[in-house]
């Protein structure tokens, strides 16, 4: 396989959002605007890169009937450690992330890849898919935010173009989420997927 | 290509993982410990500042959760910490409270409202500037629609009566100190 195959898989054919449906709980709580979706993307992104790069790493010596709480206490470990550096460096993101950082060791993305990936393939693929996919998911959880922010705040990365608060509040809120999530996955399987 | 399983090598990797994993969070901990709190103190210091006029020194006073400001001698005012229920779970404001018991403003430390409703409390610049100067000898201290003074955030009537609630139970802190 190629690298940069790798790399654009986890974008388009493997896109955790849109094609796998994985990791919803996150994607639809915290999509209420395009820098919240960003940053919850770029979170899971580094606790995916380095729970796939440790785990190939310790893969080939972790038996078989413990490798699902050895790569549980891997992610956790590096979730936690997210955690920390973002209540220190950047505490108003932490706040606005809140319980969903601590989710993600629970997140169906980062423990897939680990049990899809990760363990059969070397340091440096595994560090490439978990770009990948990081990626994918950072995305697909911008584009949502984005797209629910400008429908129901009137706003885009928090340039309110609208000069008011006027949105379709419906967008900001849980149902939205649900259409709009549905939607753009129409639109991608129809035009991104299909080339 | 995984290791076949026996109790001797699950017992040692899964041990040695948490071993390792524990202490790479506990350097972890020590290394962001100071900056967690500094962050912390920052945030308390902001928020005085900008319900308080100029001051020089704020001592905090743990038990009634308030803090006193002083500029030299004089005293500025109390920055009073308040915590009510609000719509999604509590909600933190600091309220500054000057001397002849007049809200000079509010701020909010922390919050859990709808986002797109409630949560407009922290950047609705109508309802946030309704308590700049809010006198309670003159207004009254609740929403409009219960026969008050406070023009609550449109479509979040619990989470402005919560913030009402909120400097209420401040101005009536307030209230105790200056009896003292």
């Amino acid at each position: 396989m190629s690298k940069l195959k790798l790399l654009t898989d986890g974008l388009v054919k493997n896109n955790p959002t849109f094609v796998l449906l994985l990791g919803m709980c996150p994607t639809l709580a915290t999509t209420t605007s395009a820098i919240n979706g960003l940053s919850m993307g770029l979170a899971t992104l580094f606790v995916l890169v380095l729970s796939n790069m440790a785990i190939s790493a310790i893969a080939p010596i972790v038996p078989d009937k413990v490798h699902i709480p050895v790569y549980i206490v891997v992610i956790a470990t590096f979730v936690t450690l997210l955690q920390l550096l973002m209540q220190a460096y950047t505490p108003a993101m932490y706040e606005t992330l809140g319980l969903f950082i601590p989710l993600i060791v629970v997140n169906c993305i980062v423990l897939g890849r680990a049990e899809a990936f990760a363990n059969k393939h070397s340091v440096g693929e595994s560090a490439l898919d978990g770009i990948g996919v990081g990626l994918g998911f950072t995305a697909s959880l911008t584009v949502l935010g984005l797209v629910r922010e400008i429908l129901g705040s009137g706003s885009a990365f928090g340039w309110n173009f609208i000069g008011g608060n006027d949105g379709m509040l419906a967008f900001v809120m849980a149902p939205g989420a649900f259409l709009c999530l549905g939607y753009l996955m129409v639109l991608f399987n129809k035009f991104v997927k299909k080339n | 290509m995984a290791v076949k399983s026996n109790l001797v090598n699950m017992v040692a990797v899964l041990g040695l993982t948490c071993l390792v994993c524990a202490g790479l969070l506990g350097g972890a901990y020590v290394l962001t410990k100071e900056p967690i709190e500094a962050a912390a103190a920052a945030k308390t210091q902001q928020a005085i500042a900008r319900v308080l006029p100029h001051f020089t020194e704020a001592s905090y006073d743990a038990e009634g959760h308030y803090y006193t400001a002083l500029d030299g001698e004089n005293l500025v005012g109390y920055a009073i910490e308040s915590t009510v229920v609000g719509f999604g779970g509590p909600l933190s404001l600091m309220v500054g409270v000057t001397p002849d018991g007049v809200v000079y403003n509010t701020s909010v430390l922390s919050h859990a409202e709808t986002p797109g409703l409630g949560a407009k409390c922290t950047t609705d610049m109508k309802f946030m500037d309704q308590w700049r100067g809010f006198d309670p000898s003159v207004k009254k201290l609740s929403v409009k629609k219960d026969g008050g003074d406070v023009d609550a955030i449109t479509a979040s009537t619990i989470t402005s009566r919560a913030y009402a609630m909120a400097v209420e139970n401040a101005l009536n802190t307030f209230k105790t100190l200056s009896h003292e």
